[in-house]
């Protein structure tokens, strides 16, 4: 295959993502407005009724609709997802940018603080740290970015010690720039293609692991529909498959869209982990 | 491979395991820290988080709580009565079982590690040949399907996943036997190693071997699931850089042909960085069960973890995330030692 189709069919999949996402976030942004039920409202004549037209993902243990709980599920799952990322990789960033401009002994205690966290699984320790706080989103979003921001900070020192050596930076430094105005002008938008590609595909991760906490029962407090706590209610339901399918398929789809496009975007923005 | 030749380099193997068997004591002391402190700060009420809500109710319960980790003096001198409970195997003691933590963990971790195992042995049994072919026909249909299949398999929650395979090869196919690690009521094998793979091997129980293994499969494919992909792309990508080296040049430039050439020469080189990723996935795994064991009511330390979390049993949850920080360290540890073998490069360095 050339290069030519192989990117091609790179564009394919990233759009294909890219695609996804994007319904997503306007089922976000209209997201109750969509649903034919509230996603509160409990009916206990209807309850475990299949898929029909009536109810397209059927119903509940309580009666309630799972469609229309999928959809307002967007509203809290896809946020959550986000803001988790962002805190962590606003903080690991500055971080990792902080720990590499800090001389040698500053970097080296820095960087084994990071070490200490990246030697938790994350789940298990989000785990600790959400049962240590409360369940609550926030609590949840909090443990998870306790984390999270490890793997930014390691990415944003190695891109920063490698910029660093490079002439422009030399030639910024020579002309009298500072540290902050080199690191912000010169540097943050020279290595931000790595970092990009890890936010795409991290996000999808993020969400992964928050529907997870969530299922475990660290995540929100019942009745809002989250859709790794709609696929915990639902499965003990072999039976009555829908209850747990479609919430997981919803995070499934997401995260898809999120892998497809932070795979397209490494071929484009991080040529040197081109395959 | 190998080989320590030159009078000055002799030293060298020792001083690199010393300095990784100090790196890995001063990391495992800073995890214990670590979980200390979220142990001991993080919480509004420690208390109540350690003791659970009636216990905390009970003055004469607080108060033994309260002497037993010196609660009232500094923080430091807390941590050093943590440390030195901790030295004699003293985690705490589980709210919900009101047994001590570490006596729950020896109980469910059999489960959990014969779990672990197989899916760690079909991870690389489906992962290795993969990305191996998948770099040799690079670009290939193989290679597509491959990365496909990897794009998606990391896409799909693993408590969705299991609760799906369920649904379709015990719910609806009626193929897979049932939640659990035997059938209901079967008589368990002969307590030996707590791995009942072993222990009904070691009876000669042939039907409760195979029962048990049964139970196993879907599990542990869903578990290797959320790893494969991983050591795929992992070998893929080092197989390919792997290939274009100038030893495989020459390899090929004397005539040897293809085949010994990826096996022979390529392949080894190329499993090196698996290796390391290896040993973090086998605790990744480790870590996954959470999530496996609780829909397929596997009694291991997975499912232990998930019902301590919903009693909000803190010492319980707080004992298991010090245990596979440690295990996480202890593979880590053995995958650098396993480079004095591998890649003498790495240690001269």
């Amino acid at each position: 295959m050339s290069a030519a189709a192989r990117g091609r069919r790179r564009l394919t999949l990233g759009a294909g993502g890219a695609l996804i996402i994007l319904g997503w976030l306007a089922i976000l942004a209209v997201g109750p407005g969509l649903a034919p039920y509230s996603y509160r409202q409990v009916d206990l004549v209807a309850r475990l009724r299949p898929p029909s037209a009536e109810h397209y993902f059927g119903t509940d243990a309580l009666g309630r609709d799972v469609f229309s709980r999928v959809l307002v599920g967007s509203r809290v799952s896809l946020p959550s997802g986000f803001a988790v990322v962002l805190v962590a990789a606003v903080f690991g960033t500055l971080y990792g940018g902080v720990a590499a401009y800090g001389g040698a002994k500053t970097e080296e205690a820095m960087m084994r603080v990071t070490d200490l966290f990246l030697s938790f699984p994350p789940l298990i320790l989000a785990m600790a740290i959400a049962a240590a706080l409360g369940i609550g989103v926030t609590n949840t979003i909090v443990a998870m970015a306790v984390v999270w921001w490890p793997k930014y900070a390691r990415l944003s020192r190695s891109l920063v010690i490698v910029q660093r050596s490079l002439e422009y930076v030399e030639a910024a430094h020579a002309l009298g720039h500072g540290a902050a105005r080199t690191l912000l002008r010169h540097i943050v938008p020279n290595a931000i293609g790595p970092v990009v590609v890890l936010l795409a595909l991290d996000v999808g991760n993020s969400m992964i692991t928050f529907a997870g906490l969530s299922f475990l029962g660290l995540g929100v407090v019942p009745p809002t529909p989250e859709w790794g706590a709609m696929v915990s209610e639902g499965q003990v339901l072999i039976e009555q498959w829908w209850v747990s399918t479609f919430p997981g398929l919803a995070i499934f789809s997401v995260v898809v869209g999120f892998n497809f496009l932070g795979d397209a975007l490494r071929d484009w923005l991080d040529p040197r982990a081109r395959p | 491979m190998g080989g320590w030749a030159g009078g000055s380099e002799e030293s060298m193997p020792v001083r690199y395991i010393v300095a990784r068997v100090v790196g890995s004591a001063l990391m495992a002391v800073a995890a214990t820290l670590v979980v200390f402190l979220v142990a001991h700060t993080v919480p509004a009420d420690p208390i109540l988080a350690q003791l659970g809500d009636k216990a905390s109710a009970n003055p004469e319960l607080v108060a033994r709580f309260r002497a037993r980790w010196a609660l009232d003096r500094p923080l430091w001198e807390q941590y050093g009565i943590f440390l030195g409970r901790l030295a004699r195997g003293d985690l705490g003691e589980s709210i919900a079982s009101r047994r001590p933590v570490l006596d729950d963990i020896a109980q469910y971790a059999p489960a959990t590690i014969e779990l672990a195992t197989l899916a760690a042995i079909l991870t690389i049994a489906v992962g290795v040949p993969l990305g191996v072919l998948a770099a040799v026909k690079r670009d290939g249909w193989l290679d597509h399907a491959a990365r496909l299949a990897c794009l998606v398999g990391v896409s799909a929650p693993t408590f969705w996943l299991a609760f799906l395979v369920l649904a379709v090869f015990y719910g609806g196919l009626q193929i897979a036997p049932s939640p659990g690690r035997l059938d209901v009521g079967a008589v368990l094998p002969p307590h030996h190693t707590g791995l009942f793979l072993v222990d009904s091997l070691l009876a000669g129980d042939w039907v409760t071997f195979r029962s048990a293994l049964a139970h196993m499969v879907l599990p542990a494919v869903v578990l290797a699931a959320s790893t494969v992909g991983l050591i795929t792309r992992t070998t893929r990508a080092s197989m390919l850089e792997t290939l274009s080296q100038d030893y495989v040049r020459t390899a090929r430039a004397k005539g040897l042909a293809e085949g010994g050439v990826v096996r022979g020469h390529a392949v080894p080189n190329a499993l090196i960085p698996v290796v390391t990723l290896g040993g973090l996935a086998y605790a990744e795994l480790l870590a996954g069960t959470v999530l496996t064991e609780t829909i397929f009511s596997w009694p291991g330390l997975g499912r232990y973890t998930y019902q301590s979390a919903l009693a909000l049993d803190f010492p319980a949850i707080m004992g298991v995330t010090l245990l596979v920080a440690l295990v996480y360290l202890a593979m880590n540890f053995v995958v650098d030692l396993s480079y004095l073998y591998l890649d003498p490069r790495v240690v001269r360095q």
